[in-house]
C-alpha cells in the first residue's frame, strides 16, 4: 500500500533574516563580513513509508561565507543533492511565480555539547547535522562563526523541546565562485529522515525579524488522502475579506487530487522516484503573517484520524522528557491534584457545595 | 546547568565579597544580581539611592554574547553606533559571554540612567532597564 503522507515544498523568506537588520546585527546567519546576502531558500519536505524527505535549495548572492541553522524532526540517515527541477515543478503547479524558502523541525536535548552526527559537503554548501539542546546548539553556531539574532535563544528553544536534530548549512562564496555557480544559482539539498512524527517548522521563518516584518511562505502538502492540519488554515475568500492591513496566517489555497503529469514530472526528478505515481492529495497553504504572531509550526495528520497534534505545531508544551518517563507531565499532574485536594478541604471550610 | 550557573554565581558573589576592599559601609556595595534569558533582563527595573555603588553580577544563560551597559542617554547612543565588539572592564560597562557571568561595580549620581545591551539588534529588541535614583 502506498503510504505517501507528506509532501511538503515551502518557499519563504528567510530573506528578511538576512536583510531586514544590519550585516552585523541580523541574524545568524550571515557572515562577519556581510556580503553574502540569502536571495531565496526553498524547501520541499516528504513523507513516505516512514522516511521523511526535505529537498532544500539556497540560493545566495555574494563572494563570502553565509549559513542557515534548520531544525530536523529527526536523525537523517543521508544528506545528499536534491533534484533539479522538484522544487521548481511544484510551484509550478500551483504558482507562476514563486517567491521565498524553508525551514524545518525539531525536537530537545539538553546535552553541554552538541554532537556532529553527519557532515557532507554539497557543492558549495559546507553541511553539518547537530544533535544538541537550545544551549549547546547555539553555542556551536556561535563557535563556528554564526551570527544569532536576538531571539534565536527562545526559537531554538522552542524546537529542541521537540527535537535535538538541526541542520547547520554553510555557504562558500568563494568555493561557489571557483565551481562556475552564479548568483541566483540554487543548490538543492534532500534530507532523508525516518520518523514517525513528520511536520513542517513555520516558526524559525521569523527568526531576526521585527515583529512587525512580513512573513510569506509557500507551503504544499502530497498526502494519500486529504490531511487535517493544525493551525486549521482559512479560505482565501476569507483571507481576502479580511483586508490588507490584516496578515491572516494560514490561507488554504488548493486542495485537490494531485494530476498525474505533476507526479510524472516529480518522479522523474534525481532521487524522487519513491513518490507513487497516483492516488496522491495535493494541498497549497500559504503563510502570511507578522513575524510577532507566528508562533507555531505546522502539524499534519495525513492519517486519515484527522487529529493533528497540538504538540506538533509547537501549540501546546511538551510533557514528556528525552527518556519519555514523563516527569514534566507527572508533576503537573502532581500540582492539579494538589489544587484540587486544596480546593476540596477549602469547600469543606467554607461549607460552600461542590460545583 | 542552570544549578551549575547559580553555582558559578553564588562562587563569583562569595569572592567578589571576599576581595572587596574596606569601605565606609562594612557590607560593601550592595549586590544586584542579574539574569539573561532569551535575550531579556529577568528585572528591568532596579532601585537605588544617589550616591550609591552598585556591585552587578550578571550572569548570561543564553547561548549569545550579550552586554551590561549603565549609563544616561548619551552613554546608551555611544554604544548604540559603536564599534566595540568587546568592552574591555570598565566601571558599568562589560561583554557577557554566553553562558557566562560577570561582575562590575558602579557607582550612581543623582540621576537615574538606563542599563542595557548594544549587541547590534538587542536594544532593539527589548534588552534594557533603567536604575531609578533616589
Amino acid at each position: 500500500m502506498r503510504r505517501l503522507r507528506l509532501l511538503v515544498p515551502i518557499t519563504a523568506v528567510f530573506l528578511v533574516l538576512f536583510v531586514a537588520s544590519p550585516a552585523l546585527a541580523c541574524g545568524g546567519l550571515i557572515a562577519p563580513n556581510g556580503s553574502v546576502q540569502l536571495v531565496r531558500t526553498t524547501t520541499l519536505a516528504a513523507y513516505h513509508e516512514g522516511v521523511e524527505h526535505y529537498v532544500t535549495s539556497f540560493e545566495f548572492a555574494g563572494d563570502g561565507e553565509f549559513g542557515s541553522l534548520v531544525p530536523l524532526p529527526g536523525v537523517p540517515t543521508k544528506v545528499i543533492r536534491g533534484g533539479d527541477w522538484t522544487l521548481q515543478r511544484l510551484a509550478l503547479e500551483t504558482q507562476p511565480q514563486p517567491t521565498g524558502e524553508l525551514a524545518f523541525a525539531a525536537e530537545a536535548g539538553a546535552a553541554d555539547q552538541a554532537r556532529v552526527i553527519l557532515e557532507t559537503k554539497i557543492d558549495a554548501l559546507d553541511v553539518v547535522v547537530l544533535e544538541g539542546g537550545a544551549v549547546s546548539v547555539g553555542k556551536w553556531a556561535r563557535e563556528h562563526g554564526f551570527l544569532l539574532p536576538p531571539d534565536a535563544p527562545e526559537v531554538l528553544e522552542f524546537y529542541a523541546k521537540r527535537s535535538p536534530i538541526f541542520m547547520a548549512v554553510r555557504y562558500d562564496g568563494s568555493r561557489a565562485a571557483d565551481q562556475g555557480l552564479a548568483a541566483g544559482d540554487g543548490t538543492p539539498v534532500h534530507v532523508v529522515i525516518p520518523t514517525t512524527n513528520p511536520w513542517v517548522p513555520l516558526r524559525i521563518l521569523a527568526l531576526g525579524a521585527p515583529a512587525e516584518a512580513p512573513v510569506e511562505a509557500d507551503v504544499y502538502l502530497l498526502t494519500d488522502g486529504e490531511p487535517a492540519t493544525l493551525p486549521v488554515p482559512i479560505g482565501p475568500d476569507e483571507a481576502s475579506a479580511l483586508g490588507e492591513e490584516i496578515r491572516s496566517g494560514l490561507v488554504l489555497e488548493r486542495s485537490e487530487a494531485a494530476s498525474p503529469t505533476l507526479l510524472a514530472d516529480l518522479r522523474s526528478d534525481k532521487g524522487m522516484s519513491w513518490l507513487p505515481s497516483e492516488d496522491v492529495w495535493l494541498t497549497y497553504l500559504r503563510v502570511d503573517v507578522r513575524a510577532g504572531d507566528l508562533t507555531y509550526d505546522l502539524a499534519i495528520d495525513a492519517s486519515g484520524a484527522g487529529r493533528p497534534a497540538p504538540v506538533a505545531a509547537g501549540l501546546d508544551p511538551v510533557a514528556t522528557d528525552a527518556n519519555g518517563s514523563g516527569p514534566a507531565l507527572w508533576v503537573a499532574l502532581a500540582l492539579i491534584a494538589a489544587f484540587v485536594v486544596v480546593g476540596e478541604l477549602e469547600r469543606r471550610r467554607s461549607g460552600r457545595p461542590a460545583f | 546547568m542552570r544549578g551549575l550557573r547559580v553555582f558559578g554565581a553564588a562562587l563569583l558573589l562569595g569572592a567578589a565579597a571576599a576581595c572587596a576592599p574596606a569601605q565606609a559601609d562594612p557590607a560593601g556595595p550592595r549586590t544586584i544580581e542579574i539574569w539573561l534569558h532569551h535575550s531579556r533582563f529577568e528585572s528591568s527595573t532596579i532601585q537605588a539611592d544617589a550616591g550609591e555603588t552598585l556591585r552587578f553580577v550578571i550572569v548570561n544563560t543564553d547561548p549569545i554574547d550579550h552586554e551590561f551597559i549603565v549609563g544616561d542617554d548619551a552613554v546608551q547612543e555611544l554604544h548604540e553606533v559603536g564599534t566595540e565588539a568587546h568592552h574591555d572592564p570598565r566601571p558599568g560597562e562589560v561583554t557577557v559571554i554566553a553562558g557566562e557571568t560577570v561582575m562590575t561595580t558602579y557607582t550612581l549620581g543623582e540621576q537615574d540612567l538606563l542599563f542595557g545591551c548594544h549587541v547590534p539588534g538587542h536594544w532593539a529588541y527589548g534588552m534594557r532597564g533603567v536604575v531609578l535614583v533616589g
